[in-house]
């Protein structure tokens, strides 16, 4: 206790030095958390703030992520980018906007430009909410999340990430360090159906992702299940990849049906359960129509 | 409980005593050390009321812990905006109520900062996170047009940069060539 008073990182004063921790990498950050179990970290706050104002959450101590070097920066790695848990939806927009376009247009949709200044993919991760926008164009992309601990490193995928209605993979002791999103590999598209434009929570989401020389198909669905869904029997619909001819209405009228298929949805007071499958294959059929047309811009 | 920590508000150093470690910056600047420019609506990031600039990036004050803000720059609206803004909501009507006020003038001087000259679309998107009961937000739009005319002829004058908060300006007369259809004068009030 005495040897942690002298920390010159930690400003709190007095007994209580517990109150809130600033470690500035993850090592630090995660040996933390193992030292203070119950101690909340705090990324952009926009998530665990509002549950700390309305007094369903009042932790005791916190950990501040935003210190963290590590955690908000992004690097290219060749095929994909690695991402800070901690890099802001605002900088994904802005700088990732031409290799991750999926994630970026998903990005955009989040609250409000001050929302989007401070929250992360690291938060929305870790509250697992099935209406989180960050997971429907990770799921589509085959993203990894990387998450730390005492122990190590360790690295899910995103389709193994989500385990329940705001429930993960992520244990107590452990924070996420990092997306790694493989880079576009062809047209990407993410669509929202909400209340009005700006500042709303899924009603129900899609996002699609089109690797053109793979010819491989990603399809996620947020907002219609208890977890963020991949739409598999979806992704292994047949597209005209050789050139051979247009994409017909049957192939997309059929992938539509495939995406609202896999969703598993419920009524609640944002929509009912059959408007949620329906908006969905519209969605799914408009975003492969879009990509599709995208394409052929690029093969003419 | 006690946690102590300085950052800067509205250029000033100020020292903060926190008795737990999820205070809000909003309650923080109100409640502890009396600056009330931010207003607390609903104190979930729906409203924008509390908006602020953080490090000069605009923020909801309600959802920023106040620890988090250790020696960073916290501009309200009493630091963060330009005259030609606050003349300019003034002139053109965007002020009812005004409770809304403080919020959409720095998510304005923000946009500003970063836009000279946004278009209707921009400034829309800009100020999605901003709610108003009052106005119906055309005369918030024109009165962001008016301060970029108005931020843009200073600016030509006196080749100052573009995001430079300006000293206040006297009150607004009612002047026949506004433009963008401003057309009302509003008189000095507080909220
Ligand atoms: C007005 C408003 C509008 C919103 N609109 C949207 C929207 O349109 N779409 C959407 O998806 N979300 C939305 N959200 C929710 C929220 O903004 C996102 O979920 C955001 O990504 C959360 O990130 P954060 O950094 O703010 O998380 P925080 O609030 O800091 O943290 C959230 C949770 O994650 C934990 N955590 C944070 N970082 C890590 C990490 N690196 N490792 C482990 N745990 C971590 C925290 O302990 C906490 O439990 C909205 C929120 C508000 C207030
Ligand atoms: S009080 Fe902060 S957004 Fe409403
Ligand atoms: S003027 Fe009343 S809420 Fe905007």
């Amino acid at each position: 206790m005495n040897t942690q008073l002298k920390d010159p990182n930690d400003v709190s004063v007095g007994r209580t030095k517990e109150m809130f921790h600033r470690p500035t990498d993850i090592e630090e950050a995660v040996s933390c958390l193992a030292a203070h179990p119950g101690a909340v970290p705090i990324a952009g706050g926009t998530d665990v703030m509002v549950g700390v104002n309305y007094r369903r959450l009042r932790p005791a101590a916190m950990i501040d992520l935003t210190g963290v070097v590590e955690l908000r920066e992004w690097s290219d790695e060749g095929d994909a980018i690695r991402i800070g848990a901690g890099v802001p939806y605002a900088r994904i927009i802005d700088d990732l906007g031409g290799v991750l376009p999926g994630l970026a247009a998903a990005s955009r949709t989040v609250g409000s430009p001050q929302i989007r200044n401070r929250g992360t993919l690291g938060g929305n991760l870790a509250t697992a909410s099935p209406a989180g926008d960050a997971h429907p164009p990770l799921l589509a992309a085959g993203a990894k999340v990387e998450i730390a601990s005492t122990a190590g490193r360790r690295t899910v995928p995103a389709a193994d990430f989500y385990t329940g209605p705001k429930r993960s993979v992520l244990a107590e002791s452990e924070l996420i360090a990092a997306v790694i999103v493989p880079k576009a590999a062809g047209p990407q598209q993410f669509l929202k159906v909400g209340n009005r434009g700006a500042m709303v929570i899924s009603v129900c989401s899609f996002a699609l992702s089109l690797d053109v020389e793979g010819r491989a198909v990603g399809a996620g669905i947020g907002s219609a299940g208890p977890t963020p869904l991949r739409a598999t029997e979806a992704e292994s619909i047949e597209l005209p990849w050789d050139k051979s001819g247009p994409l017909g209405d049957e192939t997309v009228e059929r992938f539509g049906a495939l995406v609202a298929e896999a969703a598993r949805p419920i009524d609640d007071v944002r929509g009912t359960a059959a408007y949620r499958r329906h908006a969905l294959a519209v969605c799914a059929r408009r975003a492969l129509l879009r990509a599709w047309k995208e394409l052929l811009c690029d093969w003419n | 409980m006690r946690l102590e920590l300085t950052l800067l508000v509205d250029g000033e150093a100020v020292t903060a005593v926190l008795d737990r470690p999820g205070e809000s910056l909003l309650r923080t600047l109100r409640e502890r050390l009396g600056r009330t420019g931010a207003k607390n609506a609903c104190e979930q990031g729906e409203c924008g009321s509390c908006t602020v600039l953080l490090d000069g990036e605009a923020v909801v004050s309600c959802l920023v812990a106040t620890a988090q803000c250790e020696g960073r720059e916290v501009r309200t609206v009493a630091g963060a905006v330009p005259g030609e803004v606050r003349e300019a909501f003034a002139a053109c009507g965007a002020v009812q109520c005004g409770f809304c006020t403080p919020g959409l003038l720095v998510s304005v001087a923000d946009l500003l900062g970063r836009n000279p000259d946004p278009a209707d679309a921009e400034i829309r998107e800009a100020l999605a996170g901003n709610l108003c009961r009052c106005t119906g937000y055309e005369k918030i739009i024109e009165a962001v047009h008016r301060a970029a005319t108005a931020r843009t002829a200073e600016n030509t004058h006196t080749g100052a940069p573009g995001t430079r908060p300006l000293p206040p300006s006297p009150s607004p007369e009612k002047d026949p060539t506004l433009p963008h259809g401003c057309d009302s004068v509003m008189t000095e009030g507080r909220t």
